[in-house]
């Protein structure tokens, strides 16, 4: 066999079926790794009930699914971006220079942000001036700013153990840090007193950079291994990985309150978020099976406060039953961001 | 006689006692063997180290234990009107079918006596995978409903964890997914006989699962996926390289051009992996159109990468041919193309192979490049035979490697673990292949 013949052949095979397989029938997924897992749970319940493929969900980060999505219309690119926080302005501009029209978002339900330490390890209560505190760059000292000088969490608050302070955050890329920004370093800046010293909000997210508080780049698997390696550390974990791992992490209370899908649903729990999907409404009826999937993601079996979801870690939604209406009505497209 | 008069007194210059300098000589030596082995012992400390922890995690997900129960499967619930439509019979969902698996879990513990105190949610020592089994096989034999049926279901994954040593009683008293009673009646059911642990082929055979179900992931679709790149890395890097490798050491004139393009080849066999990935998503997949996630485009992306270095060994092995087998050839009138393809190429195919398999894997086991072209995927249909499965979404070993170890249930590392092991076969057989190929058929002059 000559290997001019095998290559044309090929050649030829790759041509044909390239036309062949140019009509796409699997729904596709890009987005948050916060949200893959529920997504995938969908997915693969979607697969068994219905006659449609499984759908394909990827990974990825919030930011590169909605950039993604907005990468224009047809069989090449996603149908649904997942994203942990919610589309930004730029994201829909750069949606309409490529001929993304309409885009709709759906709320899937919440999701906490709890601060965990070794199971073995000491309790801790904290508050969001005590992470402030602990971790920023500058904090307030007797009326004055001052490079922060705190050593241990006693220094920080004589409650809290007298423990080195060692925090590991999620690293900027991840949508968990927007969170932890706005929910505890800014709110904790706005209680000691440092914003109105600072006077620039964003002066309030700066870092001490002597190694007291590590960016975990990975996910929240790596926190926990650096949490191994240093069980007097504390880390950020999403509710749903500390309730796969509660024989691991001992979690620590935020204003007094435990985090748990219940305390998060009434809203006690500070630290929480909305995630999201967004849909590009000129797939519908395009791509079989994506109307179904959107309405089976949101139904009561699977959003609701029983189905698997919920188990899994997601606190579910009280307005899914606004969000159910919206989305078999065919998905309005979302209004202007304000 | 200068040398009796050079040899000072009380330092016989004999050559069994040796001097000052071949002693520091001999002790240098002596030092460089001990560095060398000093270097070998940590490589193989490491090795061990590597392939026990590997091995220690990994080994559990070959092993899996099974739960049988008794299922009733009612008429009123799975098929209403009684008219066994299967439309009609395929709109109770897997939800319909869990009340069943508790039910099936009361009846076992009611027929063998076994009562526990506080126990709660027994049904979740069966896997979420169990509902979606029943209702395929009633779906599949409708004849079933009415009456009831022993099916052979998964443990949960902190249930198989705790018969491979991972959950203990302890953990799962501090655990939300898995109580101390539910261990008891783990344990009072397989005094029963009714829990079974075997060797776990669905590891090797099933597709991916998602993240609450992770006793029934398994590697299916990623080594189909991989397969599917192999063969295309074959079809296109193979004639190509050797298509390439005669060309330039045969026939091509040797001028500045022919030396750019081998410096280039050289270079491109180092460039970083990931590289040929971001050119494989602007090149095939934004610019030529193919669908993301496909064996196709990881297999073209491969084939770039592994091009070079099949390249190189295949024209050292042409190099390695003496010139008088082509002189000979010539001499009795072969023209230069038969003199090639009838004697230098048989006897450079050994090293070609060699070469071959070796660059195929290091294909195997490259992850960066697939990562940009959408293959990090949650993909549980099997593609479709090839040419058209070519197509379809896939994963590839090492990328499911490094999707389960993200994931958050502990039970994924033990699979991770397990993927490692199924890899590290597959390339332990690559390469001795390779090596029994060298040996067999190598030719030294």
């Amino acid at each position: 066999m000559s290997f001019v013949k095998l290559t044309a052949s090929t050649l030829a095979i790759a041509a044909v079926s390239a036309g062949a397989a140019l009509a796409r029938d699997n729904i596709q997924i890009k987005g948050s790794s916060t949200v893959l897992p529920y997504a995938t749970i969908v997915a693969e319940a979607f697969g068994e009930n219905f006659d449609f493929p499984t759908p394909v969900v990827e990974g990825g980060g919030s930011g590169a699914g909605r950039k993604a999505l907005c990468e224009g219309v047809g069989e090449n690119t996603i149908d649904i971006a997942n994203s942990s926080s919610r589309i930004k302005p730029s994201d829909i501009e750069l949606c309409a220079s490529n001929g993304v029209a309409d885009v709709m978002e759906v709320r899937i339900g919440y999701d906490g942000i709890v601060f965990a330490s070794d199971i073995d390890g000491a309790e801790f209560a904290f508050t969001p001036a005590d992470w402030y505190n602990a971790i920023a760059a500058q904090v307030m000292v007797d009326g004055k700013l001052v490079a922060n000088p705190n050593k241990t969490w006693a220094d920080v608050n004589p409650a809290l153990p007298a423990q080195d302070i060692l925090a590991f955050i999620p690293g900027t890329k991840h949508g968990t840090r927007e969170v932890f920004d706005v929910k505890v370093l800014e709110a904790g800046c706005a209680a000691t007193g440092a914003a109105e010293a600072l006077g620039d909000e964003n002066e309030c997210l700066k870092l001490r950079t002597d190694g007291a508080s590590v960016d975990i780049d990975g996910d929240y698997t790596e926190t926990l291994a650096r949490l191994d390696a240093n069980p007097q550390a504390v880390g950020v974990f999403g509710l749903s990985f500390y309730e796969n791992n509660t024989d691991k992490l001992r979690v620590a209370t935020m204003d007094g309150v435990v985090p748990s899908t219940e305390s998060i649903a009434t809203g006690e729990y500070p630290v929480s978020r909305p995630l999201y999907f967004y849909v590009k409404l000129a797939h519908l009826g395009v791509i079989p099976g994506l109307q179904e999937y959107i309405d089976f993601f949101v139904s009561d079996e699977i959003a609701g406060p029983d189905g698997p979801l919920a188990e899994y870690g997601l606190v579910s939604d009280p307005e899914l039953a606004a969000t159910q209406a919206m989305v078999a009505a065919g998905g309005t497209p979302m209004a202007p961001l304000n | 006689m200068t040398d009796i008069t050079h040899a000072s007194p009380g330092r016989p210059n004999s050559i069994l006692a040796p001097d000052d300098r071949t002693r520091r000589r001999n002790a240098a030596e002596a030092r460089f063997r001990l560095y060398g082995i000093l270097a070998i012992g940590v490589a193989i400390l490491a090795l061990i180290f590597l392939l026990t922890s590997v091995v220690r995690n990994g080994a559990g997900a070959f092993t899996q234990t099974y739960i049988s129960l008794e299922v009733a499967l009612p008429a009123d619930k799975l098929d209403k009107n009684g008219n066994r439509d299967p439309a009609e019979m395929a709109k109770v969902s897997t939800f319909g079918y869990k009340p069943l698996i508790k039910a099936a879990i009361q009846d076992a513990m009611a027929a063998q006596g076994i009562a526990i105190d506080g126990l709660k949610k027994p049904e979740s020592l069966v896997s979420e995978d169990a509902a979606a089994q029943i209702r395929n096989y009633v779906l599949a034999h409708p004849e079933v409903i009415g009456g009831s049926r022993t099916f052979d279901m998964l443990a949960s994954g902190r249930i198989d964890g705790f018969y491979k040593g991972r959950v203990t009683m302890q953990s799962a008293e501090r655990d939300s997914n898995v109580s101390p009673e539910q261990l008891r009646l783990a344990d009072a059911l397989k005094e029963a006989g009714l829990v079974e642990t075997r060797f776990n082929w669905n590891f090797i055979l099933w597709p991916d699962a998602s993240e609450n179900r992770p006793e029934a992931a398994g590697l299916g679709v990623a080594i189909i996926g991989s397969l599917y790149m192999m063969f295309v890395v074959l079809a296109l890097a193979l004639p190509i390289g050797v298509a390439a490798s005669i060309y330039l050491e045969e026939f091509a004139p040797r001028n500045w051009f022919t030396d750019l393009i081998e410096v280039n080849i050289s270079n491109l066999a180092a460039v970083p992996s990931i590289v040929y990935g971001i050119l494989g998503l602007a090149l095939f997949i934004n610019f030529g159109g193919l669908p993301q996630s496909a064996p196709i485009v990881g297999g073209l992306v491969l084939s770039l990468m592994t091009l070079p270095r099949i390249i190189i060994p295949a024209r050292a092995a042409i190099q390695a041919v003496p010139p008088s087998i082509r002189e000979a050839a010539l001499g009795v009138g072969a023209s230069k193309m038969q003199t090639v393809f009838h004697h230098v190429l048989p006897l450079a195919a050994p090293g070609i192979l060699t070469g071959l398999i070796i660059g195929l894997a290091q294909a195997l086991g490259e992850t960066a490049p697939l990562l940009l072209i959408g293959m990090v995927a949650f993909v549980r249909d099997f593609p479709a035979a090839p040419p058209e499965g070519l197509f379809d979404p896939a994963t590839a070993l090492p990328v499911q490697i490094y999707n389960w170890t993200q994931r958050s249930d502990p039970a994924f590392v033990e699979r991770a673990s397990g993927a490692i092991i199924v890899l590290l076969v597959f390339l332990i057989v690559m390469n001795a292949v390779a090596i029994v190929l060298r040996r067999r058929f190598e030719r030294r002059w």
